[in-house]
């Protein structure tokens, strides 16, 4: 075996390995999240190209049953309060199929948009094609995107903090430390994370 | 006095009856991990749930089937439930007549743990956790029904 076949191997086992153990679908931070166009609870409909002053986005896979959803929804407002002014809205997108959780109805999201007076876009994902796309698993899940040029590029994914129970005793706050970081143009101490969630429900093809 | 004994026999037939109810056991993240790498001769299923999960709830009479049919099996629901209101769950197993051991995981820095139980878990639940006599992991996340069940086993055996 010639050096430069001996180097090929080694990179394709490389790339399978990676490939591997990296190789599920949706996005991974670094990449570049589409766009979409959804309907939010007030009826029009939400894209993020339309938010030509944001410098970016918290998008958050929520819906209105999930009790760890129940348990953040104040401080999704509260993260919303702290970052739209300075350039990052959250848009909440329920994915889940009405069929299979009738509680996620359109009708549902608006009601309760309007109980908790969500300060956010609402918007329901009744394809689940954005939600495919961005590889999402369960509610409550974060994506911060931050928009470099006309791309919108994965920065965090994952859990807004460490506590769901009480926001009193957390003592890692996920979002926040990933917003600062951005904002102060550092590297995300933590990239990704995970958390006990709902499963999203899918729709039966 | 005899006026004070007799509710005090009842204080204690009724406190009595409860130790008959069935187990619900609180613990820690550790003492999950330990239960795990005990060694058993049996393939161990350890499925994740909670009482609000409406696919967990559907598909633990499957669980439970296995259960009892196969002897070579045992298994441990490991509830994901408020720990600070396990009468949700203690309430869930009476009513549904849960056959099997019940334990309440009650530790909220999920992240911490998560990956430890298996790094294909992104944490939504159902999922499923088993372990063979020999130590081996495999592990699998969303719905299993009676057929997936026994696939799964059949593969482990």
């Amino acid at each position: 075996m010639n050096m430069n076949t001996h180097h090929f191997t080694c990179l394709l086992i490389a790339l399978m390995v990676s490939l591997s153990a990296f190789g599920q679908d949706g996005y991974q931070v670094g990449d570049k999240a589409s766009d979409f166009k959804l309907k939010n609870v007030d009826g029009t409909y939400v894209s993020m190209a339309d938010h030509e002053d944001a410098e970016g986005f918290l998008v958050i896979f929520s819906c209105n049953t999930c009790p760890y959803v129940v348990a953040y929804e104040d401080r999704m407002i509260a993260l919303h309060n702290q970052f739209a002014p300075k350039g990052y809205p959250v848009i909440a997108i329920n994915p889940n199929d009405d069929k299979a959780s009738p509680g996620d109805s359109f009708e549902k999201m608006k009601e309760r948009a309007k109980n908790k007076d969500f300060p956010f876009a609402y918007v329901y994902d009744e394809t689940q094609e954005t939600t495919k796309k961005y590889g999402a698993t369960n509610t409550p899940q974060v994506y911060l995107l931050e928009k470099e040029g006309e791309d919108y590029v994965v920065k965090y994914i994952g859990a807004i903090d460490n506590n769901y129970q009480d926001a009193s005793s957390v003592t890692k706050k996920y979002v926040e430390d990933a917003m600062d970081a951005v904002l102060t143009g550092d590297d995300v101490p933590e990239k990704k994370t995970k958390a006990v969630g709902c499963t999203i429900k899918w729709r039966k093809s | 006095m005899r006026t004070l004994l007799i509710p005090l026999i009842f204080i204690f037939l009724s406190s009595y009856s409860n130790l008959e109810a069935p187990v619900m056991k609180v613990i820690s993240f550790d003492e999950f991990e330990a239960m795990t790498k005990a060694k058993s001769d049996k393939i161990r299923i350890f499925n994740f749930w909670a009482t609000w999960c409406a696919p967990c709830v559907k598909e633990m009479p499957d669980f439970e089937k296995v259960n009892a049919d196969d002897p070579s099996v045992e298994l441990y629901f490991i509830s994901m439930d408020d720990g600070r209101k396990p009468e949700r769950v203690t309430n869930f197993i009476e009513k549904r007549g849960i056959e099997a051991p019940v334990y309440l995981l009650d530790d909220v820095d999920f992240n911490s743990w998560i990956d430890k139980v298996s790094e294909k878990w992104s944490g939504a639940i159902p999922a499923t956790l088993f372990v063979t006599p020999d130590g081996k992991r495999h592990f699998h996340e969303g719905v299993m029904d009676h057929a997936a069940l026994k696939s799964t086993l059949g593969q482990l055996k």
